[in-house]
């Protein structure tokens, strides 16, 4: 008896480096570094016609941990790398993966502008609502109330919130995934790598070390009630009310995604270096 | 300790329940989702070896490769009893009630103080969860004749490893209270 076919596709574990990640024992990245390679090989894509691009924080260095091109760039500056790299080489599938503090504070206007030039790129970030690489500082997501040696009473400021945000910005796809579920973030991925545009997937992943508190996520996390919207005034409303937990696809939009209107030949490296000659 | 004790748990290879000619598409489904279940349990505790090395606790790394190795040897019981040749069908083409296979630990459940004892915890429930999968299949009215004895079986196997994993759990040191306490706590300085 045959074996049910296999497919051509490269295994998710093909999309892994032989670097072994330093991240801490449990924590939510490993479930998303799983969830990328797996969406990978759903595609049935090949690790050299994907790159990946970083900033700064654990969750910045899953490049290194993937056989894909990887840029491990500077802290908060993912966007505009991998923006240029897709405009340079369109035919590459670009991700650019990162943490909270790296999109949404030093990146966070790099995160606007991603939004709204929409190019073809997906964006995974890995919030955790604090600081891990740097031990513990809250970030734009923390919780206003929460404790910590630098901020004992909390911070006091009302939390940033990134999905509508996107919305507003101009984001194409948007989608909140939970590390807890592995498999199903993958299915988000491969849905964000599939639509045209800026594709945004947040997903909440614990910081077992500084944010031992969100093991409780476990509990809290759900599948969205409601399917995803093409309408972006009624993706709005649903946003503004959600509570920071529904999973699933939320918003699916119909921009076109930028594509430069320079001709090929411009486009070249070798053109463009001409400009810079001395 | 390793070879031994893969030896002593590794599966003696199971009766078919039909003749070859007699199987069917459903038989060969779920011998394929059994492979991916038991595929996936090698990779996770791999992983989970792979993340006790990094983090210095090779007591425990050793615990989840031997783990490993006795899943990746139902593994190939699977393929040797089907003739199957190469892996069937993506690992991601099985969908699991509650997202992952039931002999996959949540990536969440390790710490990097863990002791043994704490890894053949989350090997009991793995292997719990593997046998009630195994059990509902075996019982569900939906489940064509062939396959329902074939879950039944496995199912029994899947008891025999939570007898063993808790025998296993015996001849292990109970870990002190405060096991997780580091006296170099990765927390912020004042
Ligand atoms: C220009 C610059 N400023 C500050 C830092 C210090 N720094 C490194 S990582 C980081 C924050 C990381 O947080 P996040 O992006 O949420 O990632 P996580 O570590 O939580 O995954 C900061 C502030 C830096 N490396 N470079
Ligand atoms: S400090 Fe937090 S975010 Fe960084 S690796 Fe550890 S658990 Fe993950």
């Amino acid at each position: 008896m045959n074996a049910p076919a296999a497919a051509s596709a490269l295994s998710a574990q093909a999309f892994k480096s032989e670097v072994k990640p330093v991240w801490c024992p449990g924590c939510g990245d490993f479930s998303v570094l799983s969830a990328i390679t797996k969406a990978l090989s759903m595609l049935e894509l090949r690790p050299e016609n994907v790159a990946i691009v970083s900033g700064i924080g654990c969750s910045s260095r899953i490049p290194a941990y993937t056989s894909c091109y990887g840029f491990h760039g500077v802290h908060g500056r993912a966007l505009p790398v991998a923006t240029g790299l897709k405009v340079a080489r369109p035919d590459l599938t670009v991700l650019a993966t990162g943490g909270d503090g790296d999109g949404y504070s030093i990146g966070g206007n790099h995160f606007l502008h991603a939004c709204r030039r929409n190019a073809d790129i997906t964006y995974v970030v890995m919030d955790n609502h604090v600081y891990g690489m740097t031990k513990g500082q809250p970030s734009p997501t923390t919780e206003p109330a929460w404790p910590s040696k630098l901020s004992p009473q909390g911070t006091g400021l009302r939390e940033f919130h990134p999905l509508v945000i996107a919305l507003a910005a101009g984001a194409n796809f948007i989608a909140r995934g939970f590390s807890g579920d592995p498999n199903g973030v993958a299915r988000l991925i491969v849905q964000a790598i599939r639509h045209p545009g800026f594709s945004f997937v947040e997903v909440l992943s614990p910081c077992v070390t500084f944010r031992p508190d969100q093991r409780s996520w476990k509990e809290m996390a759900r599948p969205a009630a409601v399917e995803a919207t093409d309408d972006p005034a009624r993706a709005a409303r649903r946003l503004m009310t959600d509570d920071g937990f529904n999973i699933g696809v939320l918003y699916t939009g119909k921009r076109k995604p930028y594509a430069p209107t320079a001709t090929g030949a411009a486009q070249q490296p070798s053109a463009l270096e001409k400009g810079f000659e001395l | 300790m390793t070879t031994k004790k893969a030896r002593k748990r590794a599966p003696a290879p199971r009766k078919p329940v039909t003749e070859p000619r007699e199987r069917s598409g459903a038989y060969a489904d779920f011998m394929a989702q059994a492979y991916t279940m038991e595929l996936e349990a090698v990779q996770r505790y791999t992983e989970f070896a792979e993340q006790m090395e990094v983090h210095n606790n090779p007591e425990v790394a050793q615990l989840f490769r031997k783990l490993a190795t006795i899943e990746g040897l139902h593994a190939k019981q699977i393929l040797e009893e089907m003739g199957w040749s190469q892996a069937p069908g993506p690992a991601h083409a099985q969908q699991w009630e509650g997202g992952e296979p039931p002999e996959s630990a949540p990536m969440s459940e390790v710490h990097y103080r863990m002791t043994p004892w704490h890894a053949l915890e989350l090997a009991l429930d793995n292997e719990l969860r593997a046998e009630k999968f195994f059990a509902a299949i075996a019982k569900s009215s939906r489940t064509p004749a062939e396959v329902r004895k074939l879950a039944a079986e496995m199912a029994d196997e899947e008891a025999e490893h939570v007898r063993l994993v808790r025998e296993w759990m015996k001849r292990v040191p109970r870990p002190d209270p405060d096991w997780n306490r580091d006296p170099d706590p990765p927390f912020l300085g004042d």
